[in-house]
């Protein structure tokens, strides 16, 4: 799954390692889900969204 | 080894040190007591599966990690680990069985149980997160 999460970090000036303590998770999930490779579970995706103060919808994308 | 500052991971670090250091006692202490005094009935059963619980409690902590860790992804990590592991041993355990199924493989497999074999795959386990997810996960 896609998402923004790179570029919504860059924008706040928060490094990976700042993300996941806001998150209350590790800086290898931060890292996995930034890059594609692991899909968070509705509460953690809830939570990002909590964090940047957006909708799920504005940072992640479906799949085509 | 995951990060020391991970809570799951600490209780994990102490419960299998501890754990192998009982292994060892017992292991060397049943073997001793077989060889030197003349141990019979249910005293010997008992004797004889000693060394497997300390083993068996190491499975109790991976899964204990399992429940105690807190981060869905490194959780997932140690999952995949684990069914790793649970495939390359029964593959091992299953080929040497045919094998000596067929007088190709001594009777005796030298005291190397599912046990080994599932650790080991741990390893491999862990080997494949990382050339498939890019990290290793938390326990190898």
């Amino acid at each position: 799954m896609k998402n923004r999460l790179k570029v919504l970090r860059a924008m706040r000036d928060w490094s990976q390692a700042d993300l996941a303590d806001r998150l209350g998770v590790s800086r290898q999930s931060v890292n996995a889900i930034e890059k594609g490779r692991y899909d968070p579970s509705l509460p953690l995706a809830f939570a990002i969204a909590d964090v940047f103060e957006l909708t799920i919808e504005e940072i992640f994308e479906r799949d085509a | 080894m995951g990060s020391p500052k991970n809570p799951a991971v600490k209780r994990y670090i102490v419960r299998v040190a501890t754990l192998m250091t009982l292994y060892l006692v017992v292991l060397f202490t049943a073997k001793w007591t077989f060889e030197n005094a003349q141990v019979e009935g249910p005293l010997a059963y008992a004797l004889a599966i000693a060394p497997a619980l300390p083993l068996i409690g190491v499975f109790w902590a991976v899964m204990r990690y399992l429940t105690e860790e807190s981060d869905e992804y490194l959780r997932m990590l140690v999952v995949r680990q684990c069914l790793f592991a649970t495939g390359f041993c029964l593959t091992i355990v299953t080929i040497w069985q045919w094998l000596q199924n067929f007088d190709l493989a001594p009777a005796s497999n030298g005291g190397f149980g599912a046990a080994f074999f599932w650790f080991i795959g741990l390893g491999f386990g862990a080997l494949y997160n990382k050339l498939t997810l890019g990290d290793w996960g938390n326990l190898w």
